[in-house]
């Protein structure tokens, strides 16, 4: 019985979000004002049980770690954010996190430039290979702005237009059929756990 | 001064961080765990902001009595019932939070994203109205990695899976190459920015 209930809300806000395919309405209102409050109290308990207990509560009573007061009284000071004459008080939380950039230099040099060229720079020995080297160089040609793309360089740029519209299309593809998964997973709810329809 | 000292914490911690990828000192391991323990205590109280963020609009809609306020009262009742309810009957399997999940945020949040099927077919068939080769190539590479994904594909042909297969191993690798190479120099270039103080609208505006 207490399922059957579950099952008929579940299915309920379901429909209440299907209805905007109709046009906006006060069903789709109610449920998008609930989700959006749902969501946001569901994540405060998780946050407090798995972060602010082991990485401020449990330090500096249960270890006594005093000097990570300092970090959660950084942290309170997010709180001014929407203060006028004290806003830049919630600048430190925010710089100390910021810090993380000098790491993201090296990093992002190595992961997506030095790694993408390694694996760019293999012997042309089939067609494949010679084929994802025209790509990759006419796709970067593409995005060099300092030459007018016309002429004999705008048809090496235009290539690249086509193999990222490709790209695009796979990625597209990819995306809608995830969506359509989704919906299938919908669907089956709705005839399966709540109708009854299929098994 | 309220601008200059975060600039400096920035810039420092930022070398710290450079000095810390190519130095593999056990002095440099101490600084990133330091780092790691302070960012982990600050982190929990940026939901603070988000609850504020939430609540002061909402509360300005119902104070003001704005139109469709009741939505707003909703909003704020929801997320303080399902906040309490995780700390009044905690968050294990069983529990009201737990329900809550299970019945209202779990089933809205697919619908909501399944939503996007509808949306994605409808900008499908705009560009296809298009009429250029660029939508034309688009549709058609999507249409194929589509079918090559389900059973339907190979009924079709057998040629389908295989071209689907081509497509995202020759053509898709040099596209996402291309781009990540594009976009690994700009987070490079952005990160120099940042570390350099050139950019500075992380900051804020204000003194």
């Amino acid at each position: 019985m207490f399922e059957t209930i579950s099952n008929l809300i579940a299915a309920f806000l379901t429909l209440c979000i299907f209805s905007f395919l109709y046009k906006d309405n006060p069903f789709y209102k109610f449920a998008e004002a609930l989700f959006i409050g749902v969501s946001m109290g569901y994540a405060i308990p998780l946050v407090y049980e798995n972060a602010f207990l082991p990485f401020v509560y449990q330090p500096i009573f249960l270890q006594g770690k005093l000097i990570i007061l300092i970090p959660s009284l950084m942290g309170v000071l997010y709180i001014f954010r929407f203060s006028r004459n004290l806003s830049w008080l919630s600048r430190y939380p925010i710089v100390f996190g910021m810090g993380i950039v000098g790491m993201g230099v090296p990093m992002s040099m190595h992961s997506s430039v030095l790694v993408q060229m390694r694996s760019a720079m293999l012997p042309l020995d089939n067609i494949n290979t010679a084929l994802i080297f025209i790509g990759t160089v006419t796709i970067l040609l593409y995005f060099f702005f300092s030459k007018e793309h016309k002429g004999v360089y705008g048809k090496f740029t235009n290539v690249g237009v086509w193999y990222m519209m490709i790209g695009f299309g796979a990625s597209f593809g990819y995306t809608v059929m995830a969506r359509i998964s989704l919906l299938i997973g919908r669907i089956q709810f709705l005839l399966g756990d709540v109708l009854g329809l299929i098994k | 001064m309220k601008r200059q000292i975060p600039l400096i914490i920035v810039i420092t911690l930022g070398f710290m961080f450079v000095a810390h990828t190519f130095i593999p000192h056990k002095a440099s391991v101490a600084f990133y765990d330091w780092w790691v323990s302070w960012s982990k205590a600050i982190s929990p109280f940026a939901v603070i902001l988000g609850i504020m963020s939430l609540t002061m609009v909402h509360g300005t809609k119902i104070s003001r009595k704005a139109p469709n306020w009741q939505y707003s009262a909703l909003t704020l009742f929801a997320l303080v019932f399902t906040g309490a309810s995780g700390f009044i009957w905690g968050t294990s399997e069983g529990t009201p939070f737990m329900w809550l999940f299970k019945n209202v945020q779990m089933p809205m949040g697919s619908t909501m994203f399944s939503l996007l099927a509808f949306h994605i077919a409808s900008a499908a068939y705009k560009a296809f109205r298009a009429r250029s080769a660029e939508a034309t190539v688009l549709l058609i590479a999507a249409i194929i990695v589509m079918l090559g994904q389900v059973p339907l594909g190979m009924a079709i042909s057998k040629w389908i899976p295989e071209t689907s297969s081509w497509i995202l191993n020759v053509p898709n690798l040099a596209a996402k190459r291309g781009i990540a190479l594009g976009v690994g120099l700009g987070m490079t270039a952005t990160s120099l920015k940042i570390l350099l103080g050139i950019e500075r609208t992380y900051l804020g505006g204000g003194d």
